[in-house]
């Protein structure tokens, strides 16, 4: 524990040297990114130092605060997660130094340095804490922590915009979330998290309590409204870090509160897994719609996140139907699509960083072959791409995998149990997770060709540079890790095993553990028909080479069917490749399309549009905030401005207390 | 016995899968009133690809040079995977299903990613409409393979989660009560098999420059040894999927494993014949109607599902 608390004060303390560096961009990006890096390295190690031996390291100071305590633990489940922040905090921190260094703006580096490493040590506090009080305070100072950052460019009107959405949603989120831990803690004298149950109706309140407060915070459909606004506006290592970890707190948070509430209901694990099965469709949907390179990643991030929701209601089922298999199973994946949503999101976000960096726009639309521009830079987000796609050999398919075989083998086995309708588990797990792996592979086959293959749109993007040696080297280092994630997939179930253990009953702990160790082998076969396939794919280039040896191998012009002048503006767009898949999903999403037509006998101008505006922001939110503002206008002739009507207020409120008390 | 007719079986694909085209292009040719090419003529073609040169497109990159080599390399690897009828597969292990249908994915992504390198955009066009029909396709084939593993597993008191077991539990002797489930099942496969191999009535693979299109226009700019990759990839994944099909409509489940083979290698042929009837007699679908007909598959395999764990 020691180690931990060394890193959360390494991180305050290089934090507030980096502030006094000021305006000196230099010194800034070296003394954030080393603390953060030295930091990220402790925390690395407790970690897995955890992991791997299974046990749990604590902590207990006295703390002054009325219920709180100062409550630090490290099990399995938060070392988990401590691994990821660790590790996507460190990568981003060193690509951070490099892509903040060449910014207009020299005042803000410092500041948002400071931030990050804020950011960071509150992630971390998060997981270790075991006190409401103290999970809290930590939680806002990371919601605040990642506003300040998500700030950053707060001179263009979107960005202050998007801003104030994050804002509010964060805040409506923790007013859930207090709520929660006052309903929880009812009966207990500390916010202790040990001390902390719940039973009957009072779990199920806890558990909505939680699912909207934490679900915020993961970007659940339809709570996953402030997402695409946010994560965009950051600069690129921030949003990896929110993107890839920060909004995986949600879904720590839900794992850590769930065990608290008995065994849980099945209506949880079909809210669970509908939710997620939504955030997962619509998610990708709307990523396929999106212009915006980074915000069709925020909203992939919804989709993942939608998965790993989809993957806990299964399990959650699973436990509700007494079937260890599609309990331990469900969790077990949907805890490694955690891990793997961090490394290949945080690796998209930062390619997109760089591009973003060397062609100055966003827009999917104006780029265009940039692979040859940014070899490395392009190799690596294709990684990501095909990885979070979750095909095979990489990692994204590991967690997907186990996802579907505990739905499968709850089906297959399929006990009689009155609350489970197998056929909607069949419909809502498998047939939804083959929907949104089709839709993925739509979507990102979409960024990746739009952006890196073809010709350049535009100027920008035919003059784009490789990113800076970090930045690539990075980039390396997150595809190399999507790559062994995949291969150690086996090693890392078995990691797994105590953290699923904590959250399902005790009663069938050993057939959990039992299902998961005969499902390894499913892994093992995939580690190694990834070896395989990359080997098949090497002997088939070997051949290739040697079949070409000695012919004639010419260059050309792409077949243009005889067309004169072919330009690049002539190319599919991102738009174009899209659109008829949403027309297939219209009746759901709903795209906006305004078309002027060429009209009369000599017709000039005529123009098309189409954008996608976010069904729940206009359909559900606005008429809510809406009906709530109008209903609170309505208690408006209350409040007269005049002293002596308070006065008059208070006395007959205290005349009514005295009535009631005396009577 | 079992292990040298799985191997015989992934043999014979390697070989007898380009003449599963040669067999639906005679079909087509014969109800068409002509004597067609001859029953080789996709291995004429392949042997004349593959002694020609390259030329590349000065707009495409390494991305499209692996397109072809990384499609065939997941291929490849399906093969051993796919169990024919009662015929094992090479390998099997549970959740082999998955990684089959995410294989036949990952050679779709290199095919497109193919496509969009060559900044046509024809190829394009036929990319967007490969993903969009495929991610219609997808829920369809899992879920009917999901029913068939209940099925199986009815039929069997196990957990049959690997191509191979959930093809061995289909015996004659249980079709009386598994066939409505089969037969669903086998019509959502059917309505995946024509699709995904672009055959009428989504795709039609003899036109090569029309609007309608959608794999042949993602190849037109490959040429020389690249195409005969494509057009090898394109027979064994004609085989791969007909295995599927073939499996649960071929119950012949003898005990002998190279019965079962010979029976399912004719129950291809079979298939490739009634594949070039249907080419012969249906038009092909309006491309709006193309998602109805995927859709209307899925539909089919989740009544499957419904009827099996009702």
């Amino acid at each position: 524990m020691e180690w931990i608390v060394c890193a959360v004060m390494v991180l305050f303390v290089g934090g507030l040297a980096t502030l006094l560096a000021g305006r000196r961009v230099g010194l800034a990006c070296w003394l954030g990114p080393a603390s953060a890096l030295l930091a990220c390295g402790l925390m690395f190690g407790q970690s897995l130092l955890v992991l791997a031996r299974g046990e749990i390291v604590s902590l207990r100071a006295p703390w002054q605060v009325p219920l709180g305590s100062l409550r630090l633990s490290l099990d399995p489940l938060s070392a988990w997660f401590a691994l990821l922040i660790a590790l996507v905090g460190g990568l981003s921190a060193v690509y951070g130094a490099q892509y903040l260094r060449h910014q207009p703006h020299p005042q803000r580096v410092a500041r948002s340095w400071f931030f990050f490493n804020l950011l960071l040590a509150s992630m971390l506090l998060v997981v270790v804490a075991r006190n409401g009080v103290f999970f809290l305070v930590a939680w806002e100072t990371m919601s605040l922590a990642s506003w300040f950052l998500v700030m950053f460019d707060s001179q263009e009107a979107r960005v202050r915009r998007a801003g104030w959405i994050y804002l509010v949603a964060t805040h409506l989120g923790a007013a859930f979330l207090m709520a929660m831990f006052a309903l929880l803690g009812r009966e207990s004298a500390a916010l202790d998290f040990n001390a902390l149950s719940a039973t009957g109706g009072t779990a199920s309140a806890v558990f909505l309590l939680a699912l909207v407060g934490f679900g915020a915070k993961a970007g659940l459909i339809p709570l996953h409204v402030w997402l695409p606004e946010a994560h965009p506006a950051a600069p690129s290592h921030v949003s990896a870090v929110m993107s890839g970890v920060m909004i995986k707190m949600g879904i720590y948070g839900l794992l850590r509160i769930l065990p608290m509430l008995g065994p849980p209901q099945a209506w949880w694990g079909w809210t669970l897994l509908g939710l997620g099965a939504v955030s997962g469709i619509l998610g990708i949907l709307y990523a396929l719609a999106q212009s915006d390179l980074k915000r069709a990643l925020a909203y992939s991030s919804v989709e993942n996140i939608g998965i790993i929701s989809l993957g806990l209601g299964v399990g959650l089922l699973g436990i509700t139907c007494q079937c260890p298999a599609m309990a331990a199973l469900g969790l077990a994946g949907s805890l490694l699509h955690v891990a793997n949503h961090a490394l290949m999101k945080s690796l998209l976000f930062l390619g997109a960083g760089a591009v973003v960096h060397a062609t100055g726009t966003r827009q999917i639309d104006e780029l265009g072959g940039l692979l040859k521009r940014m070899p490395v830079t392009g190799l690596a987000f294709l990684v990501a791409a095909v990885a979070i796609c979750g095909l095979p050999p990489l990692n994204g398919f590991t967690g997907e995998l186990l996802i579907y075989l505990a739905a499968l083998s709850g089906i297959v086995a399929s006990p009689r149990s009155a609350d489970v309708s197998w056929p909607l588990v069949a419909i809502l797990a498998v047939g939804g997770l083959a929907l949104i792996g089709g839709l993925a592979a739509a979507c990102f086959t979409r960024v990746f060709g739009m952006v890196f293959l073809g010709e350049p749109r535009t100027a920008p993007a035919a003059h784009a540079h490789e990113a800076g040696r970090a930045m690539r080297l990075v980039l390396c280092l997150l595809a190399a890790g999507c790559l062994a994630m995949a291969l150690l997939g086996p090693w890392v179930l078995d990691r797994l095993v105590p953290l699923v253990a904590g959250l399902i009953p005790h009663d069938f702990h050993v057939a959990a553990e039992a299902a998961l160790a005969s499902w390894r082998t499913a892994l093992v076969a995939v580690a190694a028909a990834a070896l395989v396939l990359m080997g098949l794919v090497a002997l088939l280039v070997l051949g290739r080479r040697r079949l070409f040896a000695g012919r004639t191998i010419e260059q050309a012009g792409t077949w243009d069917c005889g067309y004169v002048a072919p330009s690049p503006r002539m190319q599919y767009t991102g738009s174009s490749f899209g659109a008829p898949l949403l027309a297939v999903f219209r009746l759901f999403i709903r795209p906006r399309v305004r078309l002027d037509g060429p009209r009369e006998l000599f017709p000039r101008r005529a123009s098309f549009e189409s954008h996608l505006p976010d069904v729940f922001v206009e359909r559900l939110f606005r008429p809510l905030f809406q009906g709530v503002a109008q209903a609170s206008a309505s208690l408006r002739w209350f409040q007269q401005g005049r002293i002596q009507l308070y006065v008059l207020y208070i006395a007959v409120t205290l005349l009514v207390l005295l009535i009631w008390k005396l009577g | 016995m079992a292990i040298c007719a799985a191997l015989l079986h992934v043999l014979l694909a390697l070989v007898l899968a380009p003449l599963l085209l040669g067999i639906i292009n005679r079909t087509k040719a014969l109800v068409a009133g002509r004597r067609g090419q001859p029953l080789l003529q996709t291995y004429y073609d392949l042997a004349k690809l593959l002694c020609k040169g390259a030329v590349y497109s000065r707009t495409t990159t390494w991305v499209f040079r692996m397109g072809p080599v990384v499609a065939l390399a997941g291929l490849l690897l399906v093969l051993p995977m796919i169990p024919l009828g009662g015929v094992p597969a090479v390998v099997a292990f549970q959740g082999d299903l998955l990684l089959v249908a995410y294989l036949l994915g990952v050679a779709r992504f290199a095919t497109v990613l193919a496509a969009l390198d060559t900044g046509s955009s024809f190829e394009g066009m036929g990319a967007s409409r490969e993903v969009q029909f495929s991610a219609l396709a997808e829920p369809a084939l899992i879920l009917g393979l999901a029913a068939m593993a209940v099925q199986a597993a009815q039929a069997l008191q196990a957990q049959p989660l690997s191509l191979t077991a959930i093809y061995a539990a289909i015996r004659p002797e249980t079709l009386p009560q598994a066939g409505p489930v089969l037969l669903l099942v086998a019509a959502a496969l059917a309505a995946v098999f024509l699709a995904e191999n672009a055959r009428i009535p989504v795709d039609d693979p003899n036109t090569h420059l029309e609007l309608t299109m959608i794999h042949e226009v993602m190849v037109l700019d490959h040429g020389g040894p690249d195409f005969a990759l494509i057009q090898y990839t394109a027979a064994l994944k004609l085989w791969v999927l007909g295995t599927l099909l073939v499996g649960v409509l071929v119950p012949v489940r003898s005990g002998w494993p190279l019965v079962d083979l010979l029976a399912g290698v004719l129950g291809l042929g079979i298939l490739a014949v009634f594949t070039g009837l249907v080419e012969s007699t249906l038009a092909r679908l309006r491309l709006v109607r193309v998602p109805q007909f995927l859709v209307a598959a899925s539909v089919l395999s989740i009544l499957a599902l419904f009827l099996v764990l009702r």
